[in-house]
């Protein structure tokens, strides 16, 4: 069975090449518009992989990977953060919160599913 | 795989010009004395989503301004600095040149890289420091570095510190304030006890001090050893991956291996100790919780409902499947009269699942209309910022709102009634609203009154642009149609003097502002809107301003029509120009000599059109006493049209008769029937404008 993946992000273009890119590399992709959205859709059904923004309506990145972590079927469900920020203090946050680990934006497509190729198969 | 970056451009720009409205609503609405924080961070994020789309396709001008306008608006958001007017302006401005970036690439048309500089400077100038360094270059499709941006990549020392037993959120914090040192990486003993392996090139002292925030330096055990495998090996492959732009908080290896945990739930709590979770792993909740993840669903249903989500999609789409609908709602308009003719006994449950079949149909088609609806608010949304600009560059005080925004219109007239709409603001507001100090003399408040509304009248929607200005100035108007040839009386009525400020050329503004008043203009506004099948009307009073008011059709697309026939054929006859229909008396139709019969309807003498003369048809009843008369009215003006016949009343697709055959005059278009057979829509605007020709000429004559 296709792995399944949630893509949080406000950005519509970037969903859009983030569902897009792994769609493509044959992976079932749910959007969601923002953390609160996320999380929604996130207890409705567990993904095997979480790919979240930072900077986000109602609710942020951070928020939603805490909540996420509060879940228990959450608890080993890999996490990553797409961040415009890469600094150390962004990483040490979202570590903290419970991610595995970040995604720089603006990333290539390609990079993406590598990335996401490593962590999931 | 490779992926064609383009297809996402599309969506980014779109999303781009949405992002910058929404900016500039909030920034015209925020209350510069106390700002709404949640305000602040909207235009923050607007901004901040631009800069992450434009960077992610490369459009480095478009970084290169969010970027510095994003910077100044994180500082006043955290209320590093306060929100002033002029910082209010610079957004607005900004967002201007963002605008005019954004069409530069996607209209090519030309940008103004003057101005972009003008822009980023004020913007620099207001955060007030050195010019901000530009944003990281965009990445290239595939990134390629050279090696020389790790730091550490030179690093000889190498030291193991064991931690004292540790909360998760120390260990966590002091892993982040080391990993700044240094290549660090962490193992987790069996008493849960952290030692890091550190390769830096910090002194051990400097460590200690680190440490000694969070822990007693006396509980720390660093020892300096042999630089491991295993750390070369991670800050090679971290240095990688930080180049590439993404990197994992522990070992792949470990990662995957505590997702594989994750599948097997029962060995959750044996190996969450073992394993570097980033967080405390909640043994006690980890086995499943049916309950509770019930709940949570239960919950997240509700939760479901009042959340608004949107798709895109291309409007030939839409067009496609309004069109498909028009012919689903045909043939299912032929299935139902078919089946009139069974007997319903014998059919029953035929009979029944057609009726089911015409309800789904009819609420199929009107979901589908709607989707082509749009809000007002589309169009209404991009005057505040007109009017504020105007205003100001004229010297006047407006105050401007807006009625009905929420009210819906469809989108291939929203679109075509801006023009019109902005030349009347802009009229208002240059010829209409006074200066503050006429107004003053004249005992109105400094502050003019601009107000756009919208509401819904039968099938109609009435668009009004109000002032509170001067007025129409019926004298001046009256003696420049005498200077411009027009036939006029000094006692026309009002409502006939002001339609005369339509007529081509006519301006009667004493000072051609380079904002309105050249004389081109309402003639235009006139003839867009009678194509989209619309009527201008315009009320004013001296002193007291002026009332533009703008009735449009809500869809072209389909039309709820009355069908009459007359002899073989039947027409369609759109129900909003069909007052009443009756059968007149003997007694009510008179003759009068040389202009045709009129028929008297309740006192009032009408017209009398018989449309089997207008489109030479030998129908039923030549005496309209036995045949029926259907009441029309148009542009305020009646007449009443003889049939033979009143078929019934439905919703018909317009199909457009120019595109299929050719245009005829007195139909505005066609449609297909029940039955398969092809109605025409008549004209009633122009039957009734010909008719009155027809009447002028035989008084003149």
């Amino acid at each position: 069975m296709a792995k399944s993946i949630l893509a949080v992000d406000d950005s519509g273009s970037l969903r859009q090449m983030v569902v897009f890119s792994l769609r493509a590399a044959g992976y079932q992709v749910t959007e969601a518009v923002d953390g609160q959205d996320g999380l929604e859709k996130a207890k409705m059904q567990t993904f095997d992989l979480v790919l979240t923004d930072q900077n986000m309506p109602r609710m942020d990145g951070l928020t939603l990977i805490r909540s996420l972590r509060a879940i228990p079927s959450y608890q080993r469900v890999p996490i990553l953060m797409l961040t415009t920020e890469s600094s150390d203090d962004m990483k040490a946050k979202g570590r903290a919160a419970g991610a595995n680990g970040w995604l720089v934006k603006p990333f290539d497509p390609q990079r993406l599913t590598e990335v996401v190729k490593k962590v999931i198969g | 795989m490779t992926i064609d970056m383009n297809q996402f451009f599309q969506v980014f720009f779109d999303e781009a010009e949405e992002l910058l409205a929404e900016m500039e609503k909030l920034l015209l609405a925020v209350d510069v004395s106390s700002p709404d924080i949640e305000d602040l961070n909207a235009i923050f994020r607007a901004a901040h989503s631009i800069k992450g789309g434009a960077s992610t396709f490369g459009l480095t001008d478009l970084t290169d301004v969010t970027h510095v306008l994003e910077n100044l608006l994180d500082r006043i958001r955290k209320g590093e600095m306060a929100l002033t007017a002029e910082h209010v302006d610079a957004f607005l401005a900004a967002k201007d040149i963002l605008k005019m970036q954004l069409d530069g690439h996607r209209l090519h048309t030309h940008v103004d890289q003057e101005a972009v500089a003008d822009v980023r400077m004020m913007l620099q100038s207001l955060s007030q420091e050195m010019p901000i360094a530009p944003p990281p270059p965009p990445p290239e499709a595939v990134m390629v570095k050279e090696d020389d941006t790790d730091k550490f990549a030179h690093v000889k020392l190498c030291f193991r510190i064991e931690l004292p037993q540790l909360g998760e959120r120390d260990v966590t914090a002091l892993s982040g304030e080391l990993a700044l040192l240094g290549r660090l990486s962490t193992e987790v003993l069996s008493d849960k006890r952290h030692v890091f392996t550190l390769a830096t090139d910090e002194t051990v002292d400097d460590i200690i001090a680190i440490c000694s925030f969070i822990l007693n330096p006396d509980d720390l055990k660093i020892t300096e050893v042999d630089m491991p495998v295993s750390v070369v090996a991670s800050a090679s492959s971290a240095k990688t991956e930080e180049e590439l732009g993404y990197g994992f908080f522990e070992p792949l290896e470990d990662l995957r291996a505590f997702i594989a945990q994750g599948s097997d739930s029962e060995q959750v709590e044996n190996k969450a100790q073992a394993a570097p979770t980033p967080e405390p792993v909640a043994t006690a909740s980890a086995p499943a919780q049916p309950d509770r993840r019930h709940n949570g669903r239960r919950e997240t249903d509700r939760n479901q409902v009042g959340q608004e989500s949107s798709i895109r999609v291309g409007i030939e789409k839409v067009d496609q499947l309004i069109n498909l609908v028009g012919e689903l709602v045909i043939t299912q308009a032929m299935i139902e009269q078919r089946t009139l003719a069974l007997d319903p006994m014998q059919h029953e449950r035929l009979l029944n699942s057609v009726s089911q079949l015409t309800r789904s149909t009819r609420d199929l088609q009107e979901a589908v209309m709607s989707i082509r609806m749009m809000p007002m608010d589309y169009v209404f949304s991009r005057f505040p910022r007109m009017v504020r600009d105007l205003a100001s560059k004229l010297g006047k005080k407006v105050e401007f709102v807006t009625h009905g925004a929420a009210t819906e219109l469809d989108k291939g007239l929203i679109e075509r009634i801006v023009d019109p709409l902005t030349h009347l603001v802009r009229n208002s507001i240059d010829h209409g609203i006074e200066t503050p100090s006429v107004r003053a003399a004249a005992g109105k408040s400094e502050t003019g009154r601009l107000s756009l509304s919208a509401a819904h009248q039968g099938g109609n929607i009435i668009i009004e642009v109000s002032d509170d200005g001067g007025g129409l100035n019926r004298e001046r108007i009256l003696a420049k149609a005498k200077q411009n040839g027009v036939p006029v009386g000094d006692n026309m009525a009002d409502a006939d003097v002001w339609q005369l400020i339509f007529a081509p050329g006519f301006s009667t503004a004493e000072v051609v502002t380079d904002v309105s008043g050249r004389g081109v203009g309402m003639d235009v506004v006139k003839r867009n809107i009678t194509s989209m099948g619309g009527v201008v009307d315009i009320r004013s009073a001296k002193g007291f301003g002026t009332t533009i008011s703008i009735s449009l059709p809500l869809t072209l697309a389909i039309l709820d029509g009355m069908s009459i026939k007359v002899g073989d054929e039947v027409y369609i006859l759109p129900l909003g120009y069909v007052v009443e229909s009756l059968q007149p008396e003997p007694a009510d139709v008179k003759e009068i000599t040389g202009q045709g019969r009129v028929i008297k309807v309740r006192g009032d003498y009408l017209p009398l059109i018989p449309l089997y003369q207008m489109f030479g048809i030998t129908p039923i009843f030549t005496d309209p006493c036995e045949g029926i008369v259907v009441i029309l009215e148009s542009d305020g003006r009646k007449a009443a049209l003889f049939v033979d016949d009143l078929v019934g009343q439905q919703q018909v697709v317009v199909k457009n008769l120019e595109s299929n055959y050719c245009k005829v005059a007195g139909i505005s278009g066609a449609t297909i029937l029940g039955d398969g057979g092809v109605s025409l829509i008549v004209d009633v605007a122009a039957l009734l404008r010909s008719s009155r020709q027809l009447n002028d000429e035989s008084i003149f004559s």
